[in-house]
C-alpha cells in the first residue's frame, strides 16, 4: 500500500484496516448540502459576510456517501466526521450512531474526526450543533442509513433474493428466514467505494429498534485516559521539533517599540526570536529553554490603553449610545400596554465577563514548509482555522492541513485558535515543526472572554397578576470572535500580528423584525408568544412583547463561552420571572406554567417539580430568621436556543446570612433532548453543566485595573475545585423518542445561576441581580432587605 | 546541563538537563510521557501530580534536581487500559470525567490520600482535592470514584 506522508499515524492505520488507498475522493463536491442550523454566531451585528453571524456554524458537509464512510475488506467501518470530541462524549456517541445505522458491533467501527484532508467540511463543532447536525435525518446519520441500504441492495443481488427478504445483523447481509445465507460486508464491498449519494429518503432506524445506539456505552476513551495513553494535542511529538514561547504585551493596547535580541543571545538552545508586528516568540530545542528565553527577552512596548473602572462598568456600558441594536421580537403595543397595567414591575441584572479557563493552557504544534503547512491543533472548527491560518501564513488555503487533536474541555473559543497561529508563525520563521504551549497567564489574560451584560426588565400586570406585556433591554460587547473564515485578528495572536479584530457596526435605531422567529440567544423570554409577522415560536402566552438587544465595543477580546448570550438572558428572565410571581404572591412554579404554552417546557418544569417534592408556595419562605443558616429552593427553565433541548432545575440552598456564603445541597434537574443517544452521558453533562454553572454562578469573574487584566491565574480567578463542596444531583431524562435530536451540553448551565438566585431569595427573601453571588453581594442583597 | 538519574515507573532513565528544569518537563518532553499534564505551571491545580515517596507531589514546581534518585510514580505507572489499576477502574466504572485532561491530578492525589489514609472520610477526601482543579464540573463523580475505590481496596485487604 502506498504511504502517504502528509498521514497522521492514527489515519493511516484507519485506512490500513479499511484496506483503502488514499481517499482522495473524500472531499471532491460540486453540490452543497446545507446543514439545518442557521448561523447563530453573535446575532447580527454587521460584520463582513463568510464570518461570525454569516458563518454557518455546520459547513457543507458532503453529499457523497463515501466521503462519510468506508467499508474494509475486513468488513469494518471507517467514519468520518466534522464533529469532534471536546470532552462531552461526542466520540463515543457518534460511534454509537454508526454502529447502530450499519449493523455493526461498535468494536468494528473506527471514527476518524476533524481532518481537512480526511473529513467532510463540517464548520464548527460548537453551539450544541453536534446532535441536531448529525444525529438526525442528514450527514452522519443519513450516511449510516444509506449505507446500510446500500448493503442490503448488494446483499440481495449477491444471494439472488429479494431485498425485503433480508435483514443487515452484525455486519452481514443475511436471509431472515435462513441465516445460513449470508454474506458479509466485506465481501459485498470492502475496500471499493459506494459512489453514492446521501439518499433523503433512506429509513433511519426506529428508536425502538436501537440496540447500541440509547444504550449507556462507556466513553470509549477513558480506559487510555485514566492510564495517561490517549494523545491530546499536549502530546504530538513529531521529528525535529522545536519548542516556542510567546511573548504578549503587558497591557492591552500595548505595541511593541523594540526587542533586544542580544538579551537572549546565548542562552543554551534559543534557536529564534520571532517578530511580526506586534507579535513576538522565542524558539528554542528545548521548552524549559524556550520558556527560559522568553523570560528573559528584553522587549519594550508602549504604555497600555487606560480600562474603564471595573466598579462601575456596568453603569458605563448601559449609558453608551454607540450602539448595534437589534429587535428580536417588537409587537409595537408594549409601551401602550405598560402604561394601562395595574402594575409595572421593573428590575436590572448584571453579569460579569467570564472566561473558558481551560485546565490546560492551550497548545499546537505545526510544521510550515515554503509551501505548505500542517498544523494538529485543538481547534474546534479546522476548516475556518485552515482559511485563517492561510491569510496569516501567506499560503494557499489547498496547502494547508488542520489535524483535530483534543484539548482540554474548551466551552467555547478558548485559546486553541490564537495558539495555533502562534506555532505556525514560529514554524515558519525556523523551517522547523515548532510545539506551543500557552503559561497560564498568557492565556488567561488575552483570551476571549464570554462578556459582560447588563439587562433591564419591565412587566406589566392585570389586576389578577398575570403578566400582559414583557419588554426587554439589553446592552453587552463584542471585540473580535471565533476567528471564522477571514478574520484571523479575531483572536490575540491573529491581532498582534496585524490582522484587525472585527467589531459590531453602530446602528440605531434598530430595523423591525422580519423573517422567522429566531431565539438563538434566549435574548426572548419563556412566557412571551414571540411572534413575528403572524407567526409565532415562542413559548408562552404573553403576546405584548419588546426584547431589543444593543452591542457595543469591548475592550477586552469575546467570543463565545458555553452558552453565549443564553445563559446571560436566562439568568434575567427567569430570575425576573420569580421577582413577578413574589409581587404576585405566586408560587414560582406554578406561575410559570400559568405563562408558558408550549407543553415539552411545562413537562420538564413538571417533571423537575415533582421529582424535586417541590413545595408549592410563594416565596420568600415566610417565618425565616434572618441571622444564621437560611434554606430555601428555586426553579428556572429553559427551551435552549428557542429549539435546542429542554431544561428545568429545581436547586435546594443554604444560605448563611452571617457571612454571605451559599452552599447549594440539592439539584433536581428535568432535561429533554428528544431521543437519548447515551444516558450515562447525558447525565454526566448535565451534572457537568450544573457544576460549571455553580462555578460561573458563585465565583468566576474577569477582573481588572488600569490597563491590564488582573484575574490570570487560579488564585485570582477562583473556579469551583474538586474538594469544594457540591450538592446532591438527581436528574430526569424525558426521552422523546419521536422527536428531533437536540443538543445537551448546555442546557442545564443556563439555568443553573437563575435557580440558585431564585433559591436565595426563596431562603433570605433577598434578591441577588449581579452575577457572581460572591459572599461580598450576598452580604449587601441582605442588608438591602430593609 | 547537568545529568541525573531518575527512576519513573521502576525504570531507571539518565537524563542531562538543566538543574533548574521542573521536574514536569522532563517527563513529558524527555521521558514522552503522557500522564503528567501542564495545567497552569503554578502549582495551583494539580494537573502535573506525580507520587513521590508517597507524597502527591506537582511535578511542574519541582525541579529536577530535587527528586533525583527517588521513586517516581507517575499514571502511567499504575496501570494499562487492558490492565486498569483499580482507581483507575473506578473513575472508568463511575464514568468520572469528561474532557480527562484533570484526571492525572485527580488520581495521583487521590491514591496518595488513600494509600496514607486507607479509609478516608468525606471531609478528609475534599481536603486532598481542596487544589485540584476539574473544569468540566464531574466533582460529584469523582469524589464518589474515590470513595468507591477506598471502599473495594479495604474489601480487598480484609478478604
Amino acid at each position: 500500500m502506498t504511504r502517504s506522508t502528509s498521514m497522521t499515524h492514527d489515519a493511516q492505520a484507519a485506512l490500513d484496516a479499511a484496506g483503502l488507498t488514499r481517499r482522495d475522493f473524500v472531499r471532491r463536491s460540486g453540490l452543497l448540502i446545507v446543514a439545518f442550523s442557521a448561523a447563530r454566531a453573535a446575532g447580527d451585528l454587521g460584520l463582513v459576510p463568510d464570518t461570525l453571524s454569516a458563518q454557518g456554524i455546520n459547513g457543507p458537509g458532503s453529499p457523497q456517501l463515501d466521503a462519510w464512510l468506508a467499508i474494509g475488506a475486513d468488513g469494518r467501518v471507517t467514519a468520518y466526521t466534522g464533529k469532534c470530541e471536546l470532552g462531552t462524549g461526542l466520540y463515543t456517541a457518534q460511534t454509537q450512531l454508526v454502529a447502530e445505522e450499519l449493523c455493526v458491533p461498535i468494536d468494528r467501527v473506527r471514527l476518524i474526526q476533524c481532518d481537512t484532508s480526511m473529513t467532510p467540511d463540517q464548520g464548527t463543532t460548537s453551539g450544541a450543533q453536534s446532535h441536531p447536525t448529525n444525529f438526525n435525518k442528514a450527514n452522519l446519520a443519513l450516511a449510516g442509513a444509506t449505507a446500510r441500504e446500500a448493503l442490503l441492495q448488494l446483499g440481495a443481488k449477491r444471494l439472488g433474493m429479494p431485498v425485503e427478504s433480508l435483514v443487515a445483523i452484525d455486519g452481514t447481509v443475511r436471509a431472515k428466514s435462513d441465516a445460513s445465507k449470508s454474506v458479509g460486508y466485506g465481501d459485498l464491498i470492502g475496500g471499493q467505494k459506494f459512489n453514492l449519494m446521501l439518499n433523503r429518503a433512506a429509513a433511519r432506524k426506529p428508536v425502538s429498534e436501537w440496540k447500541v445506539l440509547g444504550t449507556s456505552v462507556p466513553r470509549l476513551d477513558f480506559p487510555a485516559i485514566v492510564t495517561g495513553q490517549f494523545e491530546y494535542v499536549h502530546n504530538v511529538r513529531v521529528a525535529g521539533m522545536a519548542h516556542g514561547r510567546v511573548v504578549r504585551p503587558p497591557a492591552l493596547g500595548a505595541t511593541l517599540t523594540a526587542v533586544d535580541e542580544s538579551s537572549v543571545q546565548g542562552l543554551p538552545g534559543v534557536l529564534k526570536v520571532v517578530v511580526r508586528k506586534n507579535w513576538v516568540g522565542v524558539v528554542a530545542e528545548k521548552p524549559w529553554q524556550a520558556e527560559q528565553a522568553a523570560r528573559q527577552l528584553k522587549a519594550t512596548w508602549s504604555a497600555g490603553t487606560a480600562l474603564p473602572d471595573q466598579g462601575t462598568f456596568h453603569e458605563r456600558l448601559h449609558s453608551q449610545t454607540a450602539t448595534r441594536d437589534a429587535l428580536s421580537v417588537d409587537s409595537g403595543d408594549v409601551e401602550a400596554k405598560l402604561a394601562s397595567a395595574a402594575k409595572v414591575i421593573k428590575a436590572t441584572y448584571r453579569h460579569p465577563y467570564q472566561m473558558h479557563a481551560s485546565i490546560a493552557t492551550a497548545c499546537a504544534v505545526a510544521d510550515v514548509k515554503t509551501d505548505a503547512a500542517t498544523i494538529y491543533s485543538a481547534t474546534q472548527a479546522v476548516y475556518p482555522l485552515r482559511s485563517t491560518m492561510a491569510m496569516v501564513l501567506g499560503l494557499k488555503p489547498e496547502g494547508v492541513r488542520i489535524i483535530f487533536r483534543q484539548g482540554p474541555g474548551c466551552y467555547g473559543v478558548n485559546g486553541a485558535d490564537a495558539v495555533s497561529y502562534d506555532a505556525a508563525l514560529m514554524s515558519q520563521a525556523v523551517g522547523r515543526p515548532v510545539r506551543v504551549q500557552l503559561a497560564r497567564k498568557d492565556e488567561m489574560a488575552w483570551e476571549n472572554y464570554g462578556p459582560a451584560y447588563v439587562i433591564d426588565e419591565r412587566v406589566g400586570l392585570d389586576a389578577n397578576g398575570t403578566i400582559v406585556c414583557w419588554d426587554y433591554q439589553g446592552w453587552t460587547l463584542q471585540r473580535g470572535n471565533r476567528p471564522g473564515g477571514n478574520a484571523p485578528g479575531n483572536v490575540v495572536s491573529g491581532m498582534l500580528a496585524g490582522f484587525e479584530p472585527q467589531m459590531a457596526q453602530p446602528r440605531s435605531p434598530a430595523p423591525a423584525p422580519t423573517g422567522e422567529f429566531d431565539n438563538g440567544n434566549n435574548t426572548v423570554p419563556n412566557s412571551v408568544t414571540g411572534c413575528i409577522g403572524g407567526m409565532c415560536g415562542g413559548t408562552g402566552t404573553v403576546a405584548s412583547e419588546r426584547v431589543l438587544s444593543r452591542t457595543v465595543a469591548s475592550p477586552f477580546f469575546t467570543g463565545p463561552l458555553r452558552s453565549p448570550a443564553r445563559l446571560q438572558n436566562t439568568f434575567a428572565h427567569e430570575s425576573f420571572m420569580d421577582e413577578i410571581a413574589a409581587s404576585a404572591k405566586a408560587d414560582p412554579v406554578a406561575y410559570r406554567l400559568r405563562h408558558l404554552s408550549d407543553p415539552r417546557l411545562r413537562d420538564v418544569v413538571t417533571a423537575a417539580a415533582g421529582k424535586a417534592g417541590w413545595d408549592a408556595r410563594p416565596s420568600p419562605r415566610t417565618g425565616s430568621r434572618r441571622t444564621g443558616v437560611a434554606t430555601g429552593r428555586g426553579i428556572a427553565c429553559v427551551l435552549y436556543e428557542g429549539d435546542n433541548g429542554y431544561c428545568a432545575l429545581v436547586t435546594e440552598v443554604e444560605v448563611n446570612q452571617d457571612t454571605g456564603l451559599v452552599l447549594v445541597k440539592r439539584c433536581v434537574a428535568a432535561i429533554d433532548v428528544g431521543p437519548v443517544s447515551n444516558p450515562n452521558g447525558l447525565r454526566n453533562q448535565l451534572e457537568g453543566g450544573l457544576i460549571h454553572g455553580m462555578s460561573r454562578a458563585l465565583r468566576e469573574e474577569v477582573t481588572w485595573s488600569g490597563d491590564r487584566v488582573t484575574s490570570i491565574d487560579w488564585r485570582t480567578y477562583r473556579p469551583w475545585f474538586v474538594g469544594d463542596p457540591v450538592p446532591v444531583i438527581e436528574s430526569v431524562i424525558v426521552n422523546r423518542p419521536d422527536a428531533p435530536a437536540t443538543g445537551a451540553g448546555e442546557t442545564s448551565i443556563t439555568v443553573t445561576a437563575a435557580s440558585i438566585g431564585n433559591a436565595i431569595f426563596d431562603a433570605t427573601g433577598a434578591r441577588l441581580r449581579q452575577l457572581p453571588f460572591t459572599p461580598e453581594r450576598v452580604k449587601a442583597a441582605l442588608a438591602a432587605r430593609g | 546541563m547537568s545529568v541525573f538519574n531518575l527512576t519513573v515507573n521502576g525504570r531507571a532513565h539518565t537524563v542531562d538537563v538543566d538543574p533548574a528544569t521542573p521536574l514536569l518537563y522532563v517527563l513529558s518532553d524527555d521521558l514522552a510521557l503522557r500522564g503528567p499534564k501542564f495545567g497552569c505551571g503554578l502549582g495551583q491545580c494539580g494537573a502535573c501530580t506525580v507520587i513521590v515517596k508517597g507524597d502527591a507531589v506537582r511535578s511542574c514546581s519541582v525541579p529536577v534536581k530535587a527528586v533525583a534518585g527517588a521513586e517516581i510514580t507517575t499514571l502511567e505507572g499504575l496501570g494499562s487500559p487492558e490492565n486498569l489499576h483499580p482507581i483507575q477502574k473506578a473513575f472508568v466504572d463511575e464514568q468520572a470525567m469528561q474532557c480527562g485532561f484533570c484526571i492525572n491530578g485527580v488520581i495521583m492525589t487521590a491514591k496518595a490520600l488513600v494509600d496514607r489514609t486507607p479509609n478516608p472520610s468525606d471531609a478528609q477526601i475534599r481536603q486532598a482535592l481542596a487544589t485540584v482543579l476539574c473544569r468540566c464540573g464531574a466533582h460529584v463523580r469523582m469524589v464518589a470514584a474515590i470513595r468507591k475505590y477506598a471502599q473495594e481496596r479495604q474489601t480487598r485487604r480484609t478478604a
